[in-house]
């Protein structure tokens, strides 16, 4: 008779997702009991199982763990990301309590459904197996394939839930289709195995190919151009905290997996990647910022913007090693921090005629009639073009050091310029909010006190991150180690 | 007082946030509390000057905390020679623009004294800071009230000046964030020491060469569009015609001089190779500026354009002291530093109260005001003849060590650059002939009112130092001589130690 042993299943090394899946069930379950009309309970139920798995993943924190045969790992950098993607889950989670009641959208299965996606992105970062990338991306993507058509009485909406399905299905089967043959260049799809495999020899052709088809798909999740199509229709017609949402929390999931593969398992290729992101970078910055200007959607501009911050980040893995790899982190996290404060200040204005004020002309005035929600706005908005002393500047103070340091000083200068330009738009909401009189139809401030504490956690996330970065870049930099022993 | 340089930076900051408590309605108390605060300043920053050992030139009133170990950036500022007296210029002028919009200035009062405040804590860290990250924090954060001050409170085209200050500057600094990189990085693989700090990267001698060159340049097109040198000039016509009154005594009386500033502690003794060897550059760019400033200045139609482009030409002659590399010039640009922003600052005060009066600042709208407001007249002849270089007021002192030094290198040059004395002779008397002398030839005119007790108060601060750095400079000079000495000496006895390798 055959034994059958039972692989070794180390819970712990997966206990933050299993906390936030559990409560996502948990959500579920409680929507079907009283009180129906009000959801306020199940989305303090999502905060607590946030919390706690922030508070397990921070007593979890230093040492590694592993478990269901390597293909999932615990250790400081997972733990970085789970506090960034437990940060701006919980963040959208308040934003969304008055935001989804004033649009009569509100409903237990959004939670839920925030919920399946923050374990998605969690389980991403901890994924040591392309697979497992891969089953995480899917889990991640399909929740928010549905959030994003939460309004479903608005077309634009729809369109973008539609849109952001069908291009992101192809993109994963990309993505697939670049595990499959990096699987059949070595083996193995355990990505330290890949690494082993390949260690002192010449990348081949196949590996290549798989590389850059595994490329195309990230590409796609961080909207790096020219993979970026999608961005813009999907951040104008979601709803605005789902926005935040796909802005932030799938982004930094992306990175921590793009950032793993790349560094960790394909580091043998890394002329050949690096080559490939340089040009990849330089045009995403560029096309990013310069589309930008033209927008006059609040949303669709922040949309392009991002794509310019991912462009940005992908400096920092062009230049490599702990310093690039630990920028990208300290970046990913003042840009969680200011992105979902720059949504978030959004999902707090609204028209008389329309839930949103997405315009940037409903903004003129604003500091007029709002000087507090006006100023808050101002300063992330700063933070976002990089002025000191907030987060954005010394975010991309790393970066840029970091591609000075590599060498790649050109890259550096066409950054530079580029957050150059990117003043001219982020400043454009500037001049409407302060020196514009309003015309017609206007923004106006819809109280919420949920709304307004995630916007002091984000606000004193970008001023402490500015004037006292060191802890946090260290803790970055010590959270790379591990990927790249 | 251990922190003296520390309290007198970011006290304008606290009085700033203490004053977001204040209501809205309160204007006066506002602008009450703003002023004060900007006068205790000064108060506070007086015992830099009589507590500064002008035997020595090291930084005095130094503080060194460590910021971010692991990067070597550090909290360090400190005063030497140099940046005493544009540390005193600037606590002189913020309650003076302060007293000055005093009426000027209602829409929006609690914003706009909170960002004139905020304004004055980045000028005085960028003057203090020895650190070359933290220098490069407060010279951005600086922008941010600055573009509020214009952008808001300005003329009818001040959001496009706002957004054309702020792109200008932007851009400069954005090389020169990359340049301050790469310096960190060349001078940790040097010396083993990464760090910011601005002294030790100094007693460094870098090699000559492409990178040396290559961030001088950096380093340079950031300070140069801040002075402006010709032809990085455009932005500033736009900025000082539509900033409010007190926004342009500001920005020609402190801004313009960070990048002078800019040019003798960071490029002078970073890049000395590189400094010598575009000095011809320079010097020649510098000499095209006072020319073109002078004659663009004489066609003008507006005080304030005229005023704007005189100083295109003064901080020329600025930039000519700095780069002759002697310490006559070099004394001489500093303290035609502070004459500039004394002189220009005053001018552009006077040209606001007679706009606060008239509502036009076109020279043709007055005439014959002599007879109607003569203590105005014969105030605004003083600052013009300052501003214009007679001897016996401040403007001469500068302009005359400038030249001295200037014939010293490049006697051709220093000719063409002697012309623009004449020049400015020519278009601020006939701008004075053409406002203050003749008939009254608008109604208007005959009824405008003279000064009044809080203009004499505004103007009469910067008067006493007009004359008093004219009938005295020694006492002034005396201050900064021993660290431009050292300056000097380090930038030629590093130039002459790379030439010897």
């Amino acid at each position: 008779m055959i034994e059958i042993t039972a692989p070794p299943v180390l819970l712990s090394t997966v206990a933050p997702v299993l906390i936030v899946m559990g409560t996502a069930g948990l959500v579920l379950l409680l929507d079907l009991v009283p009180p129906r009309h009000s959801k306020d309970h199940l989305a303090s139920l999502a905060l607590a199982g946030l919390v706690a798995a922030l508070i397990v993943t921070v007593w979890q924190w230093g040492g590694e763990r592993r478990g269901f045969r390597d293909m999932v790992v615990l250790d400081g950098y997972v733990s970085f990301f789970n506090v960034v993607i437990c940060y701006a889950v919980a963040l959208v989670v308040l934003l969304s309590m008055d935001y989804l009641k004033r649009s009569g959208t509100e409903s237990g299965e959004y939670y839920a459904l925030v919920l399946f996606a923050a374990s998605g992105m969690m389980l991403m970062a901890s994924a040591t197996d392309l697979i497992v990338v891969f089953l995480a991306l899917e889990l991640m993507s399909l929740s928010l394939y549905v959030l994003a058509g939460l309004f479903k009485q608005s077309l634009a909406s729809s369109e973008a839930s539609m849109k952001y399905f069908l291009l992101g299905v192809f993109a994963s089967s990309f993505l697939l289709y670049g595990v499959a043959l990096v699987y059949g260049a070595t083996g193995t799809t355990q990505i330290e195995r890949v690494a082993a495999a390949l260690a002192g020899k010449t990348p081949s052709a196949m590996l290549v190919i798989g590389l850059g088809l595994m490329l195309v798909g990230f590409g796609f999740k961080i909207s790096s151009v020219p993979f970026h199509m999608w961005a813009p229709d999907v951040y104008q017609g979601a709803p605005t905290s789902v926005t935040a949402l796909i802005a932030t929390g799938s982004k930094a999931a992306a990175f921590a997996a793009l950032l793993r593969v790349l560094m960790s398992g394909l580091r043998v290729a890394t002329p050949q990647w690096t080559e490939l992101l340089w040009i990849l970078a330089a045009l995403t910055m560029t096309v990013g910022n310069v589309v930008a200007i033209a927008q006059s959607n609040l949303k669709r501009m922040l949309a392009y913007s991002s794509v310019a911050h991912v462009g940005y980040m992908m400096v920092g893995i062009v230049a490599g090693g702990a310093g690039g790899a630990g920028a990208v982190l300290f970046y990913l996290l003042a840009y969680t921090f200011t992105t979902i404060g720059t949504f978030g200040v959004i999902t707090l204005c609204e028209r008389t005629t329309n839930v949103e004020a997405d315009e940037v002309s409903d903004y003129a005035g604003l500091g007029r009639r709002h000087p507090l929600l006006a100023f808050v706005l101002t300063l992330f908005l700063l933070s976002l073009v990089g002025i000191p002393p907030l987060a954005g500047f010394v975010g991309k103070f790393y970066l840029f050091g970091a591609a000075i340091r590599g060498g790649y000083v050109w890259l550096a200068v066409i950054g530079v310029l580029n957050s150059a330009i990117a003043a001219y738009y982020y400043l454009r909401v500037i001049v409407y909010m302060y020196m514009r009189e309003p015309e017609g139809d206007v923004a106006t401030w819809a109280p919420s006190f949920a709304g307004g504490l995630a916007l002091t956690i984000a606000l004193v996330g970008i001023v402490l991150l500015g004037v006292m970065p060191a802890p946090f870049a260290d803790l970055a930099l010590a959270a790379v180690a591990p990927l790249l022993r | 007082m251990t922190a003296l340089a520390s309290v007198v930076t970011f006290l304008p900051a606290v009085g700033a946030v203490l004053l977001a408590f204040v209501p809205r309605r309160a204007e006066g108390a506002l602008r009450g509390l703003g002023l004060a605060i900007a006068i205790l300043t000064f108060l506070v920053s007086l015992p830099l000057w009589f507590g500064f050992d002008a035997g020595s030139a090291d930084y005095q009133f130094e503080e060194l905390v460590r910021w971010m170990p692991a990067l070597g950036v550090s909290y360090h500022v400190g005063v030497d020679g140099i940046s005493l007296l544009l540390i005193l210029l600037t606590t002189l002028l913020t309650p003076v623009a302060l007293a000055s919009a005093w009426h000027a200035i209602h829409d929006r009062t609690k914003e706009f004294v909170i960002a004139m405040l905020v304004l004055e804590t980045g000028m005085l860290g960028v003057f203090m800071a020895l650190d070359l990250f933290l220098f490069f924090v407060f010279w951005e954060a600086m922008l941010v009230p600055m573009y509020f001050i214009i952008g808001v409170w300005g003329g009818p085209r001040r959001v496009y000046a706002a957004i054309k200050f702020v792109l200008y500057t932007m851009v400069g600094s954005a090389l020169m964030l990359l340049a301050i990189l790469a310096l960190y990085y060349q001078h940790g693989a040097a010396t083993g020491t990464f760090t910011f700090d601005l002294p030790t990267i100094v007693r460094w001698v870098m090699p000559p060469g492409l990178p040396q060159t290559l961030m001088f340049l950096a380093f340079s097109l950031a300070f140069a569009i801040k002075v402006p040198l010709f032809p990085f000039h455009t932005w500033l016509p736009d900025a000082h015609v539509e900033a409010p009154t007190a926004g342009s005594v500001i920005l020609a009386g402190v801004l313009l001089k960070m990048g002078t500033y800019g040019f003798v502690r960071f490029c002078l003794p970073l890049f000395p190779d590189a400094s010598v060897a575009f000095a011809g550059l320079v010097f020649a760019l510098s000499v095209v500026g006072i020319v073109y400033g002078a004659w663009v200045s004489t066609v003008q139609p507006d005080l304030k354009k005229l005023v704007a482009y005189s100083s295109v030409s003064h901080l020329g002659f600025v930039m000519l002291g700095i780069f002759t590399l002697t310490p006559q010039g070099v004394v001489g640009g500093v303290i035609q530093m502070v004459n500039h922003g004394l002189s220009t600052g005053a001018l552009f005060l006077m040209v606001g109260m007679i706009y606060e009066r008239r509502h036009t600042r076109l020279i043709e709208d007055f005439g014959g005001l002599w007879k109607v407001i003569p203590a105005f007249s014969a105030l605004f002849l003083i600052v013009s003849l300052s501003s214009l270089g007679l001897p016996g007021l401040n403007g001469f002192v500068g302009e005359f060590l400038i030249l001295l030094g200037a014939f010293q290198v490049n006697p051709w040059l220093a000719a063409v650059a002697t012309t623009g004395i004449i020049f400015a002779a020519v278009y601020l008397l006939w701008m004075y002939q053409r406002v203050i002398f003749g008939e009254i030839r608008h109604e208007e005119n005959a009824r405008l009112t003279d000064l009044n007790l809080r203009e004499w108060a505004v103007l009469v601060p910067v008067l006493l130092f007009i004359v008093w750095i004219g009938v005295y400079p020694s006492l002034f000079t005396e201050k900064m001589r021993v660290s431009v000495d050292a300056l000097i000496n380090q930038v030629q006895s590093k130039a002459s130690v790379a030439a010897l390798r």
